[in-house]
């Protein structure tokens, strides 16, 4: 374990601190409003989905279907809508609810059949993303007046940036989690899960309790995470957001969040999506660069951060006494 | 040998030939095989044919998840290894050049993701995730960012082309599945590579030298991938940066969960691997021919993973070894009992 588990998070804000900088330096217009609520709108779905990761990954898990749950959620969503005359709202209700059995689902399977997380959230993502296609294989638009209300909802900042409702969502959910992480019960037991289960489970930790939240909350903020993709692109299509578990994964370790659990903040995890979206925006004002690029840079930060904490982790432990040692290391 | 190897793949035999007999059900002349313009024609070949890509991902990966290992980065590796034989061969070099340079592009891939996962010791999810985020970008790169497109005759036999009629993704499949399983079963290399996923640590201690073998898995992985990747540009006789691979590194473990092999590590069998991607290609096979939407594939497979996760889990394997157990009749064999290990999740040293 580290030190000071804060080291990364800081080395996380410097590193977006630096791009910002580099960025503004080359392209002045960068400060703008306009740019910094883009930012926030444009990655709203992805910065839910990667709070629910950042739940995952610091209790020790993985979870690859959210990728898959959104792309069903958009579709689901665009269906009910076209094919029924429930109200928007009762859908995402219904949605909602769907999305955190699904989760709770994951997680009893992850907990009671002691399967690696990684093999059942695989099976999960084919299911989602099967049932999105059974659902609808076209791109079904969304014409609902609700949603025109919803998307014209936003706060426009003195110097033009328009400050979306659904970026409002997503800095909502990083507080709540926050909240949630750091002043609730369950919060400290996702750690504790996450720094060593067996050593939970002696502390009294309700190890099954705790993980299917954990999981239904991943599936919950996915299934959000859908609701505001569907309100971004006013559609549903079952072959979008492939790969945005990747994303998601990126940006919690960019965060600084160690990926073996225990160790990480729901900020840092902000602040790596504000990379990810940083690096994006600059290929967009370069203008001759590639869209490629954004893949193979957020490739190497995702190394580079994997190598950090490996080099903080060896650094913190070959100091330790050997007495303290036996005492620290289950 | 043959006999032990023999009960081992049963279950996935008996699998095989269920998908088949609903393959013949809903479209009888499945089984005929012809013989015209110098090849081999019939669903059966088919199967064998494209089910290729997968079965080769599936013998480096049975041996990446023996050590309780994963690699991600396979369906990216493919990108690449076609992207590198693609602009070889549009350079104006050989064939031959062609695949060597992709299998030398693949082998590094290995190399990269063995060094990450030995030498620094980063969780293999992880380590081929940087690969298989960052491959895709690499490939095209490549490219140049588009399908990049050859009319090289050999490089384009290696996907589409036959040897004595029978094409020649099959042979090389058959050849590399046989090749690995012969150097693993016939030296003491196959036990090793198990007994560091049973525990690394202890394996270390008896004198393994674990991190030369888990960087030659991962070389034995990127090999393969790169070998896929080449097949699958030369079939469709262009380098498809963004397409090539896509979830085949999914449908690749699945082949390996299939055959029964465990994902907590340890034993292993690349028969039965490829026997799973041979059950994959034929349901796929039904679901062409039964003429169902392509769209409940996914759904399918899904349901299938489910099920052999139920019965792969340490849970029910338990309950059913007391089930067993409390009948007083057979008495189970203390293989199925070393792998009831219960060993909730990973937990390195």
């Amino acid at each position: 374990m580290m030190r000071s588990p804060r080291l990364p998070l800081y080395i996380t804000l410097a590193t977006f601190l630096l791009a910002y900088a580099i960025c503004a330096s080359q392209y002045p217009s960068m400060l703008s409003t306009r740019v910094i609520a883009n930012l926030l709108t444009d990655n709203a779905f992805l910065g839910i989905t990667a709070v629910g990761m950042t739940f995952v990954i610091l209790s020790g898990g993985i979870d690859l279907s959210v990728g898959s749950v959104i792309a069903f959620s958009g579709v689901f969503l665009a269906v009910i809508l076209r094919d029924t005359s429930i109200h928007p709202l009762v859908a995402f209700a219904l949605l909602l609810g769907i999305t955190i059995a699904f989760g709770a689902a994951i997680g009893s399977i992850i907990h009671y059949l002691e399967m690696p997380p990684f093999i059942v959230t695989l099976a999960g993502m084919f299911l989602m993303r099967g049932l999105a296609y059974v659902l609808s294989t076209d791109s079904v638009p969304i014409t609902h007046e609700f949603y025109d209300t919803l998307q014209g909802i936003y706060w426009k900042a003195p110097s033009g940036g328009r400050f979306r409702l659904i970026g409002g969502i997503m800095i909502l959910c990083y507080v709540v989690a926050m909240l949630v992480l750091h002043r609730t019960r369950f919060g400290q037991n996702v750690y504790a899960l996450g720094g060593n289960a067996a050593t939970a489970r002696l502390m009294g930790v309700p190890i099954a309790r705790t993980t299917i939240g954990i999981y239904a909350i991943a599936g919950g903020l996915a299934g959000l995470a859908g609701i505001v993709y569907s309100i971004y692109t006013s559609a549903g299509y079952s072959l979008s957001t492939v790969g945005v578990e990747l994303d998601a994964i990126a940006a919690v370790v960019i965060g600084g969040t160690l990926l073996t659990g225990g160790s990480g903040f729901v900020a840092g995890t902000f602040l790596g999506i504000l990379i990810m979206g940083l690096i994006q925006t600059y290929i967009v004002f370069d203008g001759t660069l590639s869209s490629w690029w954004t893949k193979i840079v957020i490739g190497g930060l995702l190394f580079a951060f994997i190598m950090l904490q490996k080099a903080l982790g060896w650094a913190t432990t070959t100091r330790r006494r050997p007495a303290l040692e036996f005492a620290t290391r289950s | 040998m043959i006999g032990s190897t023999l009960r081992r793949v049963t279950p996935q035999l008996l699998i095989l030939g269920v998908v088949l007999l609903m393959n013949l059900a809903v479209f009888p002349g499945f089984f005929t095989i012809e013989f015209q313009n110098g090849r081999l024609f019939g669903n059966l070949i088919d199967v064998l044919n494209r089910g290729a890509p997968v079965a080769l991902l599936s013998i480096g990966m049975t041996l990446v998840i023996a050590t309780k290992g994963i690699d991600l980065s396979v369906g990216a590796v493919m990108a690449i290894a076609g992207a590198v034989a693609a602009s070889v061969v549009t350079g104006g070099a050989g064939w031959f050049t062609a695949l060597l340079a992709a299998l030398a592009a693949g082998l590094l891939c290995g190399l990269w993701n063995g060094i990450l996962v030995a030498i620094f010791r980063v969780q293999p999810i992880v380590a081929t995730l940087v690969l298989m985020v960052a491959g895709r970008g690499i490939a095209q790169l490549i490219t140049e960012g588009k399908i990049m497109t050859f009319l090289n005759e050999g490089l384009i036999h290696l996907g589409a082309g036959t040897v004595a009629g029978v094409p020649t993704p099959i042979l090389i499949w058959l050849a590399m599945g046989t090749l690995v399983t012969l150097i693993v079963r016939h030296t003491a290399l196959g036990m090793l590579i198990e007994s560091i996923g049973v525990n690394e640590t202890a394996s270390r201690l008896a004198g393994i030298n674990s991190r030369v073998l888990l960087v030659t898995v991962y070389l034995v992985s990127g090999f393969c991938a790169a070998l896929a990747g080449v097949i699958v540009a030369a079939d469709i006789k262009g380098a498809d940066a963004n397409n090539a691979g896509l979830w085949m590194e999914l449908d690749a473990i699945l082949a390996v969960v299939i055959g029964g092999n465990s994902l907590l590590g340890g034993r292993f069998s690349i028969v039965a691997s490829l026997l799973g991607a041979l059950i994959i290609q034929s349901v796929n096979s039904v679901i062409l021919l039964s003429g169902m939407p392509p769209e409940f594939n996914l759904v399918i497979k899904a349901l299938i993973i489910i099920v052999i996760l139920v019965i792969q889990s340490p849970t029910v394997k338990h309950a059913l070894y007391l089930l067993r157990a409390s009948a007083g009749s057979a008495v189970p064999d203390a293989k199925e009992m070393g792998r009831n290990a219960p060993s909730a999740k990973e937990t390195r040293p």
